[in-house]
């Protein structure tokens, strides 16, 4: 668990970029620092690991107080992860990984075994551990990284803005891959980003700075959506949170009808039972494929796409098979989400 | 006298205390020492300089100011202060030698990728392995580039060691002036020469072993752009 205790930073020049902060990191968790650019998000971050010294207050990582260590010492039990990677040009992508085991003291045959390992459980192919940053796109140094920060296996790790620089298609991959692998590590994270959706789909809880290095709410993302706690957080959150907010609310309540006509088209399924396409006269064309389905595990958000998107209106549901077994009109969808605002 | 034979041919010139394998030694002695005292002094201050980025001024202007001394000026300044010999020549050919590692070794630290330092600081690296471990290794091209050039300056300089008693290729030029040689002064015009030449080829052969291809980007097959070392020459600064 990482504590911030009435902490604030005054840099020379004046500026106050963090006043007063009170917050809790909880340990295993993802915890996000989002909000607009120089409310002190990486401000806050970079005193946990005392790469900024704290103006007055106190930061405890699993009780410790990091000002009382050496701050190279405390530094090297810590993941430090930023956002153009900061690879070193000059060494090879193994020995880039292997640098906080080095700093360790450890041998040279038990460093590069560890790198290799970490490499693989990053997704870069071992082909690349003896190639040079420069060899590498953008979405590959961000796993280096990545790999680099993971390789003494501290239990806290430090991410500013990791997948900022990377086009949006990388960017959801190594979101994606960052989510398996936390689920496999369970590293206390703090992760700085500007970016409410990358927030949203990574954190456990998210802190929204405001600035001058306010908190405006602490929480997790469905009660971030849900119930912004002020206009500033609303604003920031955006327009479609109703819509976005559906993503953290299951299927499983939804009352789907039996498989038969809706509106002049019938669902067609191959021998098995797994839907192909609609036919019938309520189709343009006569004929559309079924492009997706949902099981009773996603989220309503997914329900909402697919009614929208399908060319009758209606989502269709399988069972864990992938076999058809309901279906939901986008009228039935409209009238499921009314009844759950509605008091009871 | 009188006969045609080029000076560099005969054969009596390679041998004895003024044969041209002497002067060269003794020129080369003195570039070695001027460029050993030259480094020993501006390498710690542009490392110093570079890794803090404190008195960044000291670095550019000393780079200008010992630019534009003339050499042959300060060699008779000092002769005129201490007397003839060694030392007074050896400070002319320092002063020399000073500000082109001084601002390269400077220049070379500051342009170094800032997210690289702050990974190895963030990484828990003292400030003595952020140094040797990330930021010289990084800046070594431009580093190198500055040794060269100063390398060059000095070796071609020297030649005024003979102007005031010494020993050195100077004295081809010196010598062959004063009895209307003109064969022995181009004789020594191209050792000299030579000499810059394959000391150049030398440092240049020093640098591709020293510098990491994953910087130099020397044989390996690139994606993307070209490594940050290149972008700064060094006879640009
Ligand atoms: N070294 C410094 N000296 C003076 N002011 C600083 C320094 N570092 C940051 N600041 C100021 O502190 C404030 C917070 O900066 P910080 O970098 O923490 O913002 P941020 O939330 O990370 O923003 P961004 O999203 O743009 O990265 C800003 O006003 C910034 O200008
Ligand atoms: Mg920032």
């Amino acid at each position: 668990m990482i504590t911030f205790e009435h902490i604030r930073k005054q840099f020379p020049d004046g500026t106050v970029a963090v006043d007063d902060l009170d917050l809790e990191l909880p340990s295993g968790k993802i915890t996000v620092f989002v909000g607009p650019s120089g409310c002190g998000k990486t401000t806050s971050l970079r005193m946990i690991n005392r790469m900024v010294e704290p103006t007055s207050g106190r930061i405890l990582v699993d009780g410790e107080d990091v000002l009382e260590k050496d701050p190279a010492v405390l530094r090297r039990g810590i993941g430090y992860v930023i956002q153009h990677a900061g690879l070193f040009p000059h060494r090879t992508v193994v020995d880039n990984v292997a640098t906080v085991p080095h700093l360790l003291g450890r041998s040279k045959k038990e460093r590069r075994a560890a790198a290799m390992e970490l490499l693989e459980r990053v997704g870069l192919p071992t082909a690349f551990a003896d190639r040079y940053p420069s060899q590498l796109s953008g979405g590959q140094q961000q796993r280096v990284g990545v790999a680099r920060a993971l390789a003494a296996d501290p239990p806290v790790m430090l991410m500013d803005e990791p997948f900022s620089a990377v086009d949006p298609v990388v960017r959801d991959q190594l979101q994606q891959e960052f989510l398996r692998l936390q689920s496999e590590l369970g590293k206390t994270i703090a992760l700085v980003t500007h970016d409410i959706d990358e927030a949203v789909k990574l954190g456990d809880t998210i802190a929204v700075f405001r600035a001058g290095g306010h908190l405006a709410q602490v929480g997790t993302p469905q009660e971030l959506l849900e119930r912004p706690a002020d206009d500033f957080v609303r604003d920031f959150v955006g327009r479609d949170r109703g819509f976005r907010g559906l993503s953290f609310e299951s299927a499983a309540s939804l009352p789907v009808r039996p498989l038969g006509e809706v509106g002049g088209a019938r669902l067609v399924l191959d021998d098995s039972g797994r839907p192909v396409c609609w036919e019938g006269p309520g189709v343009r064309g006569g004929s559309a494929p079924v492009e997706g389905t949902f099981t009773a595990h996603d989220s309503l958000r997914l329900v909402t796409d697919l009614a929208l998107s399908s060319p009758v209106a209606t989502a269709v549901r399988v069972d864990g098979a992938g076999r058809a077994d309901g279906l939901v009109p986008h009228h039935d969808l409209v009238d499921h989400l009314a009844a759950r605002r509605a008091p009871a | 006298m009188g006969d045609d034979t080029p000076y560099l041919l005969d054969g009596t010139h390679w041998s004895g205390p003024t044969g041209i394998p002497h002067l060269l030694l003794a020129h080369l002695g003195y570039t070695g020492v001027a460029l050993l005292c030259g480094i020993a002094i501006a390498l710690p201050v542009g490392l110093y300089i570079g890794h803090t980025g404190r008195g960044s001024f000291l670095a550019i202007n000393a780079g200008n100011a010992g630019r534009s001394l003339p050499t042959l000026g300060l060699l008779m300044l000092m002769v005129t202060l201490m007397g003839l010999g060694f030392l007074p020549v050896l400070i002319a050919l320092t002063v020399l030698v000073i500000p082109p590692i001084l601002t390269t070794t400077y220049a070379g630290l500051r342009n170094v990728d800032r997210s690289a330092v702050d990974a190895a600081v963030g990484m828990g690296m003292r400030p003595w392995q952020v140094l040797w471990r990330v930021e010289v290794p990084m800046a070594l091209p431009v580093m190198l580039g500055g040794l060269r050039s100063a390398a060059l300056q000095v070796v071609a300089t020297a030649t005024v060691a003979a102007s005031v008693g010494l020993s050195g290729l100077g004295r081809l030029l010196i010598d062959g002036l004063s009895v209307n040689d003109y064969g022995r002064v181009v004789a020594g015009a191209v050792v000299v020469a030579v000499l810059a030449i394959v000391l150049d080829l030398g440092l240049g052969l020093v640098q591709r072993y020293v510098v990491s291809p994953g910087v130099s980007g020397r044989g390996l097959r690139r994606r993307g752009a070209r490594a940050s070392a290149e972008r700064l020459d060094p006879d640009l600064l």
